[in-house]
């Protein structure tokens, strides 16, 4: 077996030995219900598709993946695990990725657990499934950003509860740039190429985009760069600090 | 190749703080040290460098032979270590904590459910395989770390602090444990209680801001001291001037102190030159004489009185 895989199944493990995986998945499926029935008045707007749901999970992912992440290292260091873990012969690299799929995977069981609404959908008319497969795709994948910006701010600090405000709004800064509000806010003073990298930084110009039933290769790039780019922090904050 | 530890100069600084400065030390196969000093003198800094948790300044570890920091992994494998507190995963039970490190350390088959439940019969830790870690108390939680550290059988093991918050029974067991498995091992065991040091460990290091002030063995640290040998006489206060004036004949005392002098009974120091073994030479005096003596008895040193001095000014006496 793998470092990497080891690492992941213990994590898994302990998601689901605790309360943690439990509290999560109920929170998660509740509150995308509660946005999609109340607020996005999903049944009297009378049409066969899962808009008003999908277009929660930036806001519920902003808020809930921190509450995973912030414990990734922030509990290590804390308890001094990090010295056993990291004296294994396993490599700050193969911690960083294993911790960080058991997380995510995790969060795609709680994606997969939101399906009695894609039934719901599916009988009281034809939605088009093609778009809901990839609007779910593009929610593990913004959900996996914000989880590799998370797992690096949380290495960063031995407080769990620092480590979960600075990532909500490290995640939050990064749905934000794409509001017409922001890059509103920044025109006229800011440089033209800021301005251009705070609006292609918008996590959610590009899920928008999976909500639209268009896998575009760039989106897919751009959700991988960063998640790879946060991992790669994560690391060397997990070298530069693990003993402090 | 018999030296299975080899650090080398190792330095640390954090920020302006000199953690450890320039510490070498070899361990062989079969030999237990003892590392000790004050609280922040580096042990633990020290430790974290050997087993490649802490990247040094300056200086290097190897572990039979393999370079900590070039082939880390390798080394890695090699060492067994239980951290200082014993850290582990709270949420895990003990079972499930050992079947992890078991993973990690690649045991499979057969020699994974021996090996496991060797390691349990050894750290004595049947009664809580199926406890939550975060549950046991610190006795259990220290010798499930040490069973972590021991379960693969390691060439190297260095174990920072294991008896802390054991009972004397278990600290007893784990000391037969440590000496048992140093036979095939090389062992460097941390500790603020000198007792072990005189229990287990076949050499000892002691350090003090970083630095090593002692390396040898707990006679030697002993012998740092100027009571070292010294002989305890007690007599009554009538027979004193008589006794101090026979003994100051013989060639090997330095000098004789009075202590607790009372209507009754008055006790001698009598210090040896240079550590020499004086008990033979003042006895003689005191049969030849036929001294009325009540009591007399080689003064035990103890270590901490030694570790004292080496490591504070507080006591100044020394013969050097």
């Amino acid at each position: 077996m793998n470092n990497i895989v080891i690492i992941a199944k213990r994590e898994a493990k302990a998601y689901f030995s605790t309360p943690l995986a439990y509290i999560f998945i109920s929170i998660f499926c509740g509150l995308t219900a509660a946005f999609t029935f109340y607020l996005g008045a999903f049944i009297e707007r009378g049409q066969a598709d899962l808009a008003p749901f999908f277009e929660s999970h930036p806001w519920l992912l902003v808020l809930l993946v921190p509450s995973i992440s912030m414990r990734l290292w922030a509990e290590e260091r804390k308890t001094g695990s990090i010295e056993l873990l990291m004296t294994l012969p396993i490599t700050s690299l193969e911690a960083v990725i294993g911790k960080f799929i058991a997380a995510w995977l995790m969060i795609a069981v709680a994606l997969i657990l939101t399906f009695p609404i894609w039934v719901t959908i599916n009988i009281l008319g034809n939605p088009d499934n093609g778009v809901v497969i990839s609007s779910y795709l593009g929610s593990w994948l913004l959900a996996g950003q914000f989880l590799a910006i998370g797992s690096a701010l949380s290495a960063m600090t031995k407080n769990q509860v620092i480590a979960f405000v600075v990532s909500t709004a490290a995640c939050f800064v990064f749905v934000m740039s794409g509001l017409e509000t922001v890059t509103q806010a920044l025109e006229g003073w800011m440089p033209s190429y800021i301005l251009l990298a705070v609006d292609t930084m918008s996590s959610l110009d590009y899920f928008e985009e999976f909500t639209k039933g268009i896998i575009d290769a760039r989106a897919i790039v751009f959700y991988i760069t960063t998640i790879v780019f946060w991992l790669f922090i994560n690391v060397v904050v997990i070298n530069l600090k693990k003993a402090k | 190749m018999a030296n299975f530890i080899v650090l080398d100069n190792l330095r640390k600084s954090f920020g302006n703080i000199v953690a450890v400065n320039g510490i070498s030390m070899t361990v062989d196969k079969g030999d237990i040290l003892g590392f000790i000093g004050p609280n922040g003198s580096g042990k633990s800094t020290t430790m974290k460098m050997a087993t490649g948790f802490l990247t040094p300044d300056m200086g290097t570890s190897h572990i039979c032979g393999i370079s900590m920091n070039k082939h880390p992994k390798e080394a890695k494998k090699l060492i067994g270590y239980l951290p200082e507190g014993a850290p582990a995963y709270g949420e895990m039970t003990t079972i499930g904590f050992l079947n992890f490190i078991a993973d990690v350390r690649r045991l499979s088959g057969k020699e994974r459910s021996l090996k496991i439940s060797k390691a349990i019969d050894r750290a004595q830790i049947k009664h809580v395989l199926n406890q939550q870690i975060d549950t046991l108390s610190k006795g259990f939680k220290r010798r499930v770390g040490l069973s972590q550290a021991i379960m693969h059988e390691p060439k190297v093991l260095i174990l920072d602090e294991p008896t802390d918050g054991l009972d004397p029974n278990q600290k007893h067991h784990v000391r037969q444990l440590i000496t048992e498995i140093s036979r095939d091992t090389a062992v460097i065991v941390s500790t603020h209680i000198l007792e072990e040091v005189d229990a287990v460990c076949s050499g000892v290091i002691l350090i003090n801001k970083g630095n090593v002030v002692l390396n040898g063995s707990a006679k030697d640290l002993r012998s740092k001291l100027a009571n070292h040998n010294a002989v305890n006489i007690k007599l009554r206060p009538e027979n004193l001037e008589n006794c101090k004036r026979l003994l100051l004949t013989l060639s090997s005392i330095s000098k004789i102190e009075v202590h607790e002098e009372t209507q009754h009974n008055v006790n001698l120091k009598v210090l040896p030159k240079e550590n020499m073994i004086i008990i033979t030479d003042v006895a003689k005096v005191i049969a030849d004489n036929k001294l009325p003596i009540s009591d007399i008895s080689v003064d035990q040193v103890r270590l901490d009185d030694a570790f004292r001095k080496l490591t504070t000014n507080e006591i100044g006496i020394s013969n050097e």
